[in-house]
């Protein structure tokens, strides 16, 4: 056991900052990218299923293996499975930036198909009436399908930076580091429980505090 | 204004609609009726280019709606405004920002779109309500809405699909009330399909019963009523039940006949007729009214049906 006493431990007073801001770092950029690419790739998604905007069964049918391959692989077997991968885009396999390409290329598919599902909600005379307006593909898109399916893609957003914070316990394998790192390092691989309920609680904290942020904003845009 | 010849749409061997051929002139408000499965929903999105009929042809004005494809079927669409059951509001936009939907796809500036937006909704009656949400609105008053945000581009139809459909029956009167005030300060035509005859009694100049995806029956209110004992004229002007079990019934039908002269011409032909049961209306301007009589036999019967008919009151022994 160690010799200091609890909380006054150079784990927690030296690295438990550092932690959190990897935490924070990971789950901020993973959560923008996978949002950019997530909200076309879903949208697509939904436009060529069978009777929407732009029905293709074949591109519908592809993609949607793609998506499904990609959420169907546990997220540590791919943060290691891509490192050549993440060699080539960030230069190295190591330390936080090299864990944000794994955890934006799973949480990608998984924001796709909550965006595709989001937009399922809006009610197709809605669609109707815009196309009676003589609307184009892209404004159809834009101004009803986003627009009034926005409380539940900024609700998706929140369930998936939630995730994403999940996941970023699992990027201590590429040594990303961020809290749930430092609770198995110290907290769990050296008994050091004070670590693990920092740890613990902090991450509690940051889950909170995106799920009311999330709740307030799609609030904000939710006028039904 | 509205054009229609021969228009067939098969689906996988199913023939929805069986060459409808019909013609609405401008300024018309013209009902189509049918039941459930009659073709009234394929018709509507054959009109509206939302679906393309396997034969024949849709003309909207002087455009021809079938042969449009891309931008110049959406363009069309301009031309024609859409009423729904369910009014379709955005939820995301206030009452002003849907009327001024339509203007924005079709370009229109800013300042433009809100003042000709807040001008329509104060036309059906709801300026004081230019910023609430659909969610804040009733539902007639977000058919009201749907109707402003219909008319936003000027078009020069008006299609309405079951709009009272799903509204109580003093909205249903109320939005009626508008559709018809619109027709006449604004020339606009309009075809409403509906499965309720007190919206054709109430609102339409012109009738259409589609049965099994043809017309079954087509005209002006009032000589389609006067077919004394085709479906739809007793749809349109029902006779309530009387109880009477006894005795030879003879049901008459009056147009442009007050009450008064008809009864009196029941007087005067000698014969003892009861009054069991009657409706009296006035449909597109004009006094009609179905009544039904019981007499002591045949011949009476026949006394009263020539004596009616000596007032142009067309008469005869029901089954």
């Amino acid at each position: 056991m160690n010799d200091v006493t609890w909380f006054n431990n150079p784990a927690i007073t030296s690295e438990l900052l550092p932690a959190l801001g990897e935490t924070l770092a990971m789950t901020a950029w993973a959560t923008v990218i996978s949002v950019t690419l997530g909200l076309p790739l879903g949208i697509w998604l939904f436009v060529t299923t069978p009777h929407s905007l732009a029905p293709n069964r074949t591109v519908h049918q592809i993609v949607s293996t793609i998506v499904d391959i990609g959420r169907s692989i546990p997220f540590i077997v791919l943060i290691v499975a891509i490192i050549p991968f993440t060699r080539l885009l960030v230069g190295t396999a190591l330390g936080w930036k090299a864990a944000v390409v794994a955890l934006t290329l799973s949480a990608i598919p998984f924001y796709a198909r909550l965006v595709e599902n989001a937009l399922h909600e809006v009610s197709a005379g809605k669609i109707e009436a815009a196309q009676m307006m003589g609307a184009s593909r892209r404004q159809i898109i834009g101004q009803v399908l986003v627009r009034e399916a926005l409380p539940g893609l900024i609700g998706a957003a929140t369930v998936t930076a939630v995730a994403l914070v999940n996941y970023t316990a699992m990027a201590g394998a590429v040594g990303g580091g961020g809290l749930g790192d430092l609770a198995i390092a110290y907290g769990y691989n050296r008994y050091q429980g004070d670590v693990m309920i920092a740890c613990i609680v902090l991450l509690v904290f940051v889950v909170g505090l995106i799920q009311f942020a999330g709740d307030r904003l799609a609030r904000l845009v939710d006028h039904r | 204004m509205i054009e229609l010849r021969d228009l067939r749409k098969e689906f996988a061997g199913v023939t929805a609609l069986d060459g409808i051929s019909l013609s609405v002139p401008a300024g018309q408000i013209h009902g189509i009726v049918g039941r459930s499965g009659a073709g009234k929903s394929t018709l509507i999105r054959c009109l509206t280019g939302l679906e393309r009929p396997t034969s024949g042809t849709v003309r909207i004005g002087d455009v021809d709606i079938t042969s449009a494809r891309g931008a110049a079927l959406r363009t069309a669409r301009r031309t024609i405004g859409m009423v729904f059951q369910h009014a379709n509001l955005l939820d995301s936009r206030t009452a002003l920002r849907n009327v001024e939907h339509p203007l924005e796809i079709a370009g229109v500036g800013r300042t433009e779109r809100r003042r000709r937006a807040a001008e329509l909704l104060e036309l059906v009656g709801l300026g004081d309500r230019l910023d609430n949400h659909p969610a804040q609105l009733s539902g007639g008053q977000q058919q009201r809405v749907g109707i402003a945000r219909a008319l936003a581009a000027e078009p020069q139809i008006l299609l309405c699909d079951e709009p009272t459909s799903a509204l109580d029956s003093h909205t249903t009167r109320q939005i009626l009330e508008l559709i018809r005030s619109l027709r006449d300060r604004l020339g606009i035509t309009v075809l409403i399909i509906t499965h309720e005859m007190s919206v054709v009694r109430e609102v339409c100049d012109s009738v259409t019963l589609l049965t099994d995806g043809q017309i079954e029956h087509t005209g002006s209110i009032i000589d389609v009523i006067g077919q004394a004992d085709s479906p739809l004229s007793r749809a349109l002007l029902p006779l309530p039940s009387s109880g009477r079990t006894h005795g030879t019934v003879v049901e008459a039908l009056t147009t442009g006949i007050s009450l008064d002269a008809a009864l009196e011409a029941v007087r005067t032909s000698g014969t003892e007729a009861h009054l069991d049961a009657g409706t009296v209306e006035t449909i597109a301007g004009t006094l009609v009214g179905r009544l039904q009589f019981t007499v002591g036999g045949q011949a009476a019967a026949d006394t009263l049906i020539s004596a009616l008919a000596a007032h142009d009151i067309h008469a005869e022994v029901a089954a």
